[in-house]
């Protein structure tokens, strides 16, 4: 892809809050969905004729269905609290990037048609007449939002203006005014079973390739299996897992996880995709379509327990909806929590003092963690809250002697989003995606020049993809960037494992936890 | 004049208790078919009034985010809750103990809540991020509560009104009987203003005085892997595609 036509924001010690420019981003949109990418989902193939009243009747709907949308639209006061909060905003300067900002698209509208001020006196509360110009400013910045929550930390309400930028996209699909990435993802896991359309028999080629690449590397026969029925464990995990860099190195851990703590799992060709795109778009229907499908795995499978791979909005689609869109799960373990985390899975067994690490093995990096958005602030793990913010840090400390935190107002609920989520991972939004990851690449930086930080672990499919392709824009290496289930994939040591440096039978010098 | 303030006040009170019941039945019925708590969160329900009690009297949200708004929101807020509290002999008889402990405080309240106003007015005009969000109604609203609190403080330190017969007024009302109210100006002023203020509460962004007990992401417990939570226009659909 060329770097073209944008200039990539100047690291300096701080990120400086810029002034206000307006416009700066109104010329960035991404590809229209193709008109068979909207009628696979139910959408109109394009807009619609009637799109004016369709609009006003499809917010109505969504204001009557959803309480958040309406108490959200209702009591903004304009405090300016957000002001400063989006990363987006904070990399581009265009007010409309500000979660205020991005809101009022929505809400002017909204004060016009739905409310007395708005009515009658429209001057004079800032509503204004829905035109066409309008659908395209809200398909131009709702697709500047990456959905990540964190204006919603900071507002005295709670707004979060990802309920918001859902809504819009909602109405535009509504209308035939898709976005092409989302919609062309959702129809591929419809037909396919995955965001990338990996049909099994590659699926199975790919497991079989990490089987021998860790006999060759270990000695021992991992398997990596694939619908198994009668497995205990159904894993779904994002399909970048299966290919991508540095993912399936975190793939490859899962397995020597599951390996060491001698459980039965499977993976599911009709199940392989954890991420869940109909939440970018907003859809209830589609999310759920997307949901049943790891219920009817599971329930094909007869597994007692799902556990869920390193994604970032996957986990909160699994977290806070799947028991919602497709439970319930009586069927499976009660013992257990659906779904589970990976991570819980694993924090778990080193508790248990089940595996054991030569922690030396990650000593060529010095780590530090990147919160992803959905995990930090819609999710948890384990028992208590703030669990998905200890809970991976504890893992790597288990596995790591060298780690390190970004900034404190960086991390855990505050975590700056990497800049790719909420469907902006997509080419023709790399301009976006550049300026928007530069909170996050400044913080890093720092923690780089301090702390001699060397790698970035993250537990996101999205966010692993994001800095991969963003960290050279910075002046910084793509493979600094790591799966966390790889650092754990590192420092295992398989029963029966042969190393390289030690003799069999020598203890290693670190034990389990 | 008075027959004109008494059917004004009845009339705002009117609108308000009613415009602001009907919004508070809307946001109840209202369903919220995802759990969208903003984590980390409460995994109680004891918990989650825990956490509404300091995000509604401390503005803890606000606090992390800037603290000069915090500061001038929070002394606007809370100097007006001890004013409300001190204006509560004028509707009562006799006076409450605790009512009528609060009214030295309630002077100070007024002070305060001008200051924090004219806080937030300085931040609203000289804030370029806050000033592009800004419509004429929100400068309005900060012109119309500074004016409602310097009339009312006129009324103690300029020019004294008689308020013993303020409050035969609105006790009078009670019982459908109009009084006379004092011809003074500050005190029609502030009269007027606050029925403005009463008439347009309900169609406004003062909706956030009930709307942050409805907002999803403060107000919901953090259980969704142990409890289903099915809004009822989604149970219907699942029951018609299954």
């Amino acid at each position: 892809m060329a770097k073209a036509n944008f200039v990539t924001p100047e690291l300096h010690e701080f990120v400086e809050v810029p002034e206000v420019s307006e416009g700066t981003m109104a010329h960035l949109s991404p590809f229209v969905a193709y008109p068979e990418h909207n009628t696979d989902l139910n959408f109109p193939g394009e807009l619609v004729e009637d799109w004016h009243g369709k609009t006003l009747s499809k917010l109505d709907d969504l204001r009557k269905r959803y309480r958040s949308l309406q108490v959200y639209l209702d009591s903004c006061v304009k405090c300016g609290a957000c002001t400063d909060k989006c990363h987006y905003f904070l990399g581009t300067k265009d007010p409309k990037n500000m979660p205020v900002g991005r809101q009022d698209l929505l809400r002017k509208v909204y004060r016009r048609y739905f409310t007395l001020a708005g009515r009658f006196f429209p001057k004079l509360v800032g509503a204004k007449d829905l035109t066409r110009e309008t659908l395209d400013e809200w398909y131009s910045y709702y697709h500047q939002c990456s959905q990540c929550r964190r204006c919603s930390v900071f507002c005295p309400y709670g707004i979060d203006t990802a309920e918001i930028s859902m809504a819009a996209r909602e109405i535009l699909d509504s209308i035939g005014y898709g976005q092409k990435y989302c919609n062309e993802i959702i129809a591929k896991v419809g037909k396919i079973g995955n965001n990338l359309g990996l049909p099994g028999p590659a699926l199975a080629d790919t497991l079989e390739g990490l089987e021998e690449d860790v006999e060759d590397d270990t000695g021992v026969a991992v398997k990596y299996p694939l619908d198994v029925k009668g497995a205990d464990i159904l894993l779904v995990t994002p399909s970048a897992d299966f290919f991508a860099e540095p993912h399936v190195d975190g793939l490859i851990g899962y397995g020597k996880v599951f390996h060491e703590a001698g459980v039965s799992w499977t993976l599911s060709s009709y199940a392989s995709e954890a991420a869940n795109f109909g939440m970018f778009i907003g859809s209830y229907e589609n999310m759920r379509r997307v949901s049943l499908r790891i219920r009817k795995a599971a329930l094909d499978l007869g597994v007692k327990r799902i556990v869920f791979g390193e994604c970032g909005h996957a986990w909160r689609v699994a977290y806070a909806f799947l028991n919602t869109l497709a439970g319930p799960f009586d069927f499976l373990d009660p013992a257990y929590p659906v779904p589970q985390h990976i991570m819980e899975f694993t924090w778990d067994q080193i508790q248990k003092g089940k595996l054991k690490f030569d922690k030396t093995a990650n000593d060529h990096m010095k780590l530090t963690f990147h919160d992803s958005c959905n995990v930090a602030r819609a999710t948890r793990m384990g028992d208590k809250p703030g669990g998905q913010i200890e809970i991976p840090r504890n893992v790597i400390k288990a596995v790591c002697n060298n780690f390190a935190d970004m900034h404190h107002e960086t991390i855990g609920e505050r975590t700056f989003c990497c800049g790719g989520g909420g469907g902006l991972l997509t080419d023709d939004l790399m301009e976006i995606r550049v300026k928007g990851a530069l909170p996050r690449m400044t913080a890093l930086k720092n923690v780089m020049e301090e702390e001699g930080v060397t790698h970035l672990a993250a537990i996101c499919a999205i966010c692993k993809s994001q800095f991969t392709k963003v960290l050279p824009y910075y002046g910084m290496e793509m493979d600094q960037v790591v799966s966390v289930h790889q650092l754990v994939s590192n420092a295992i040591i398989l029963t029966g494992q042969e190393t390289d440096e030690n003799d069999r039978d020598d203890e290693p010098d670190e034990v389990e936890i | 004049m008075s027959s004109f303030f008494a059917v004004l006040f009845v009339v705002a009170a009117v609108v308000l208790v009613f415009g602001l019941v009907r919004k508070i039945i809307q946001y109840a019925k209202t369903p919220a078919p995802l759990k969208i708590a903003t984590t980390p969160a409460p995994v109680t329900q004891s918990g989650v009034v825990l956490r509404l009690f300091r995000e509604v009297v401390f503005f803890e949200s606000l606090f992390k985010s800037t603290k000069w708004t915090w500061i001038f929101g929070w002394i606007f807020h809370l100097g007006l809750f001890l004013v409300l509290l001190r204006h509560l002999r004028y509707f009562m008889d006799p006076v409450w103990l605790p009512v009528e402990l609060i009214q030295p405080f309630g002077i100070y309240g007024g002070m305060a809540m001008v200051v924090g106003l004219a806080g937030l007015f300085a931040r609203r005009l000289f804030v370029d991020r806050v000033r592009y969000i800004s419509a004429p109604s929100d400068y309005l609203w900060l012109v119309l509560l500074i004016l409602i609190g310097l009339s009312g403080l006129m009324m103690k330190f300029v020019a004294h009104t008689d308020v013993v017969m303020v409050k035969q007024f609105f006790i009078g009302l009670y019982s459908m009987h109009i009084g006379e109210l004092p011809p003074d100006f500050p005190l029609i002023m502030h009269l007027l203003l606050v029925v403005v203020l009463m008439l347009l509460f309900p169609f406004s962004k003062l909706l956030h005085v009930p709307g942050i007990f409805f907002s999803p992401s403060r107000n919901q417990v953090d259980n969704p892997r142990e409890k289903r939570h099915l809004a009822p226009w989604a149970k219907a659909m699942e029951e018609q595609q299954n």
